[in-house]
């Protein structure tokens, strides 16, 4: 059980419209992924579909990359619909 | 040994053999090859403790003697257990575990399907309830049977001999049994009394996609657990099962 692979998890839960990371399992398989995920993290009515992908085939932005990729967000304050102003009819947006 | 009514006797050998397959699994916290596999196998032993127990209050109320499910399960001697044999035995390697929780599987969840149509109605929705877990219990159980026997050298030896040594003990499952002839025409338990050919139905198709050999029918014994005749392994199970109650009586949470 040395070399199983490793498998990220995503659980659908019952109001969720998207599936969201949970954890990971490790499997022979994808079939066998599945269940132990089930296993692990639907115990309690915590979801309605699982996903898992393995861990090796997802591309991930590396952590020294960081201020090259998001700090350049921080300060375009316009890009966010801040400025306008919202009729009061319109309550909560 | 005292004998109760034919559908007193069928909710015992329900809930004694889900008890005492849990129990089993139970020893295995701490123990089991891998994580993710040590907790699949305790949560199919917490669905069988919750299914003792629907069988068993049903059980001790029908009996009526005052005694709870509780009761019933730490404080009667091996004789009185009803279980199947095959469930009491020793947990061995990786292999006869999963084996044991098949040929278990294999019988229980069609008896289940079957009890979903008793005429008796508290029986007909423990079965639906139980069918749900149990039908995750058969494809797991399935799965590993298929990928430890077509799986390497190794593993396949090792669940063939796994197979050969407990086979022993489906002579239970494998013919039918007086009490489900009753139960089948009275309709508590109807169809029931094709169980076996179920059974065998379910063993030798995933045997065959498993690349193992299905060993020769066993021969009868004069063992049995729906008579309470018990192999040792069991008095070991209750010995540790019903320390606390026996030093302690009445002791809890």
């Amino acid at each position: 059980m040395a070399d199983w692979t490793l498998f990220e998890v995503f659980i659908r839960s019952k109001h969720g419209l998207n599936h969201k990371h949970v954890g990971s399992v490790h499997a022979a398989d994808s079939e066998m992924a599945i269940e132990n995920a089930r296993d692990l993290y639907t115990r309690r009515n915590e979801g309605v579909s699982i996903w898992v992908v393995p861990s090796a085939s997802i591309t991930a932005t590396a952590t020294d990359e960081k201020e090259a990729l998001f700090d350049p967000s921080d300060d375009k304050i316009y890009r966010h619909a801040g400025f306008y102003k919202l009729p009061d009819e319109v309550g909560h947006m | 040994m005292k004998r109760f009514d034919d559908t007193t006797e069928l909710l015992l050998q329900l809930g004694d053999s889900a008890m005492i397959q849990a129990q089993r699994l139970c020893e295995l916290v701490g123990g089991a090859p891998a994580l993710e596999e040590e907790v699949a196998l305790m949560n199919v032993g917490l669905d069988l403790v919750g299914q003792a127990r629907n069988w068993l209050e049903y059980a001790a109320e029908r009996i009526g003697d005052g005694r709870t499910a509780d009761d019933l399960v730490f404080l009667r001697d091996q004789g009185e257990y009803r279980n199947l044999l095959i469930v009491e035995q020793p947990n061995g390697d990786f292999a006869m575990t999963m084996a044991k929780q098949f040929l278990f599987d294999a019988w229980h969840y069609p008896l289940l399907e079957k009890l979903c149509s008793s005429s008796d109605e508290k029986i007909a929705g423990i079965a639906a309830k139980s069918l749900k877990e149990s039908s995750y219990h058969i494809r797991r159980s399935s799965e590993w049977i298929k990928r430890l026997g077509d799986g390497t050298s190794e593993s396949h030896e090792r669940m063939q001999s796994a197979l050969d040594k407990i086979w022993h003990f489906t002579f239970e499952l494998a013919k039918p049994c007086e009490l489900f002839k009753t139960l089948d025409s009275s309709g508590i338990a109807p169809g029931v009394n094709d169980l076996c050919s179920d059974w065998h139905a379910i063993i030798s198709k995933t045997l065959t996609e498993a690349t193992l050999m299905q060993p020769e029918a066993a021969d009868n014994n004069y063992l049995s657990g729906a008579k309470g005749l018990h192999t040792e392994s069991l008095g070991f199970i209750l010995a540790e099962m019903q320390f606390l109650q026996r030093a302690y009586p009445n002791a809890c949470w």
